[in-house]
């Protein structure tokens, strides 16, 4: 018998508060039929001034597991996920070994399982080993324990047209979706970041705006062809907006993910050189985030996904060429997104645009069943209640990721993550994880 | 001065200054004892990590004769193939009694990093670093410049009014952005030419005018300098991105001929930072004229790094100590 919990008072995505009462995993009851329902072991938690979101998804995270356990792991990532206000993580498949065969999605998800911190959805890599020649089995990994939907080379763009084109068709029959990492290699050989003006300064090799959008002009017309829906990752440039923008109204299946970091950060950062900025895609323009911001607020861009990219101290605290591409974002999400997107007022952007953008949308495109619900009784009990009002300094020494390589140290977040529970059970409380794993 | 790390980061003054200093070294190069004992005690570091004779010698000719003991650490590749990282390399050296650290480096920025991450304190000193900067260098043209086209009059001078014209792989080049940005700071006008290809993008931000066309350059710009850059034959092929079509077709639009030397102003000189590839970008014609300044630029880098030695480890003191001038 789980325990029962009463949340007194949060709003409802922002706007009307209410009551929640958690039961044995689901929302059991809302308003005065909670406050009634709630027995005599109910623990009451007093969420007055909080937002409650359902759980936040995140279509887009590197856990490293297999391979790279010194810069994180299932058990870590999804800790951090956790305080993060995630209820379910995708793991992305550029792993060690790659995640390209049912045997390896299968541990990842029963690594997830075990941890038992949020739902682990591994991706499918699309290539054998992510060498972009030859359609790994995706089917089988599709029909795994594992139930793979979402699939993705991300590290590397699946360049090859043809190769495009069959992944996009295949996993038709099961419902699929190829994630593109959208950068033609030809065009970004040896680039390190945004090229422009910045690059031009600092002799770092560019990575050309065209080279993202150039591969998503392509997909999008490649999924219009043969019928398919077609995600696009962490899209960064104002270009790649207009692209999206142009193939929904035309009618074309194409949903598209925006980082964090691409809405807030942009390129002059790198002029002392520091590694923390190193990623990829690279920072770009103080215009390009205006426009991915106008974009994410319209609809041309669906989530917000983290690209959660950890990485160790010896992979960062070096040369800028020689660094690791990625940086954290499980625990800094919410609050960037917040910066970026509510406390400037630019747009016409709330709390229940985040819960869409961060927890409603991605669990549609990675078709993942129980997650990202209305928080309505009978519904799973995966939500979050965030302060929106509790400005929070970043300290990477404070965070629950194994790695360090947040850009945001030092920086003071608009909104902080107050609790998570995942399936009925709470994995942070008062702002603090809950590694006391309670079943009684 | 704390570090050297980036030629834009010099004010006028500054410039002026080290320009100067290196007057005053170069007059005491002409004695017969070239040694001062300035430095003596001090232990400068030059940290190799990308091949490069010409300029690691150039530095130790300079500390040695401010008598400073020189420590010569070469390695080629980056951190990453060498197995051990830029930052333990840097400490193990300052560990051994390192007063400064004078680096080359392929990775644009390392020395930016050495000098602000807080790995090691002595003062930095960027010999070339990936494409990005090369300010002794910057600091040897201008002086060259200086003295040839100021004459007499070139101590306390700036280049204001001066036309510099420089040629070739300028995306790939630490010189030409050293350049660029010095040569603004002293007032000169300079003029980029090169194929669109080797021109980085956001290059229009620089403050300099661009084209493509050197014969056009030469003849509207009638420049006082003109500085050819090197060009890697290697850039052609498509593996290294194809920049150009062939070293010929390289040499007749971009290389300085003799009818382009011809068509310069008499007074014109011609610089290049070497090694040159003679009868691509240069021809041997230009090379050995008596416009080169080429070998100019090679001596009076010795009395530039003395310079820029000299104000940053002497410069670390509350004052100045004298330079012995007196023979």
């Amino acid at each position: 018998m789980s325990r029962t919990y009463l949340l007194q008072g949060p709003a409802l995505l922002g706007g009307q508060a209410t009551d929640l009462l958690l039961a044995d995993g689901v929302i059991a009851a809302t308003g005065p039929d909670a406050r009634r329902a709630a027995g005599a072991g109910t623990e009451v938690i007093d969420a007055e001034g909080l937002i409650a979101l359902p759980g936040l998804v995140d279509l887009h995270t590197h856990l490293r597991e297999p391979g790279r356990e010194d810069a994180e792991t299932v058990a870590s990532g999804t800790r951090a996920a956790a305080a993060g206000g995630f209820t379910c993580v995708h793991a992305m498949a550029n792993t060690d070994p790659v995640a390209d065969t049912a045997g390896v999605v299968e541990q990842v998800y029963h690594l997830g399982r075990d941890a038992g911190w949020v739902e682990v959805r591994p991706v499918g890599a699309v290539t054998v080993g992510l060498g972009g020649t030859r359609l790994a089995e995706l089917g089988a990994m599709a029909d795994s324990a594992a139930a793979v939907r979402v699939f993705s080379d991300d590290g590397k763009c699946v360049s090859d047209p043809l190769l495009m084109r069959r992944a996009l068709e295949y996993v038709k029959a099961f419902d699929g979706v190829i994630a593109q990492h959208a950068q033609d290699p030809r065009l970004t050989a040896g680039a390190v970041m945004h090229e422009g003006r910045m690059s031009a300064d600092l002799g770092l090799t560019g990575w050309p705006a065209v080279a993202e959008e150039a591969i998503i002009a392509r997909d999008v017309l490649l999924a219009e062809h043969v019928g398919s829906r077609v995600h696009i990752c962490h899209l960064s440039t104002a270009g790649a907006v207009d692209i999206v923008r142009w193939a929904k109204a035309r009618g074309i299946t194409v949903t598209a993910e925006v980082t964090p970091h691409h809405l807030l950060l942009t390129d002059d950062l790198l002029a002392d050189y520091d590694p923390v900025y190193k990623v990829n895609p690279p920072l770009r323009t103080a215009e390009d985030v205006e426009a991915v911001r106008a974009g994410l607020a319209d609809g041309t861009i669906d989530i917000v996904a983290t690209d959660h990219a950890p990485h160790t101290q010896e992979d960062k605290d070096c040369e800028f060429s020689a660094a690791a591409f990625g940086m954290t974002g499980l625990e800094t999400a919410v609050g960037v997104v917040a910066e970026a997107m509510i406390t400037p007022h630019q747009h016409d952007f709330g709390w229940a645009d985040i819960a869409r953008v961060m927890s409603t949308a991605p669990a549609r495109i990675g078709r993942v069943g129980g997650q990202g619900q209305p928080l309505t009784a009978g519904a799973p009990a995966h939500l979050t209640l965030i302060d929106p009002a509790a400005p929070t300094p970043v300290d990477p020494e404070g965070q629950a990721s194994a790695s360090r390589n947040t850009p945001y140290a030092g920086r003071v977040l608009p909104a902080a993550v107050r609790a998570t529970f995942y399936a009925g059970r709470p994995t942070v409380l008062d702002g603090h994880l809950q590694d006391e794993r309670s079943t009684s | 001065m704390r570090h050297l790390l980036s030629a834009g980061d010099l004010s006028r003054e500054e410039a002026i200054d080290i320009l100067d200093t290196a007057e005053t070294m170069s007059a005491t190069q002409q004695r017969q004892i070239k040694k001062l004992p300035t430095l003596r005690g001090l232990t400068v570091v030059n940290l190799f990590l990308e091949d490069s004779t010409r300029t690691r010698i150039s530095f130790e000719a300079a500390a040695k004769r401010l008598s400073a003991d020189v420590i010569n650490f070469s390695a080629k590749g980056s951190s990453v193939s060498k197995g051990e990282s830029l930052k333990d390399t840097a400490q193990t050296l300052e560990a051994m009694g390192a007063d400064a650290v004078v680096i080359r480096h392929s990775a644009s920025g390392a020395p930016h990093r050495l000098a602000h991450t807080g790995w090691i304190d002595a003062p930095v000193l960027n010999a070339g670093d990936g494409s990005h900067q090369h300010p002794t260098q910057a600091l040897l043209d201008a002086y060259t410049m200086r003295r040839r086209l100021r004459a007499a009059a070139s101590r306390g001078a700036d280049l204001r009014g001066l036309r510099v014209v420089i040629v070739g792989d300028v995306l790939h080049s630490r010189v030409a952005r050293s350049n660029v940005d010095l040569l603004h700071i002293l007032g000169a006008d300079v003029l980029l030419v090169a194929p669109p290809t080797l021109l980085p993008v956001g290059v229009r931000a620089w403050p300099c005018e661009v084209t493509y066309d050197l014969d056009a350059a030469i003849a509207s710009h009638q420049p006082d300098a003109v500085m050819m850059l090197r060009v890697q034959r290697e850039r052609m092929s498509s593996e290294a991105g194809g920049f150009f079509p062939s070293p010929m077709e390289y040499a007749r639009r971009y290389g300085l001929d003799a009818s382009r030397l011809a068509a310069m102003p008499e007074h014109a000189i011609v610089m290049h930072p070497g090694p040159m590839n003679r009868g691509l970008e240069i021809s041997a014609a230009a090379a050995d004229s008596h416009r080169s300044t080429i070998r100019e630029q090679v001596a009076n880098g010795v009395a530039v790094r003395m310079a820029v030695l000299y104000l940053l480890l002497a410069g670390r003191s509350e004052s100045r100590p004298e330079l012995p001038l007196e023979a």
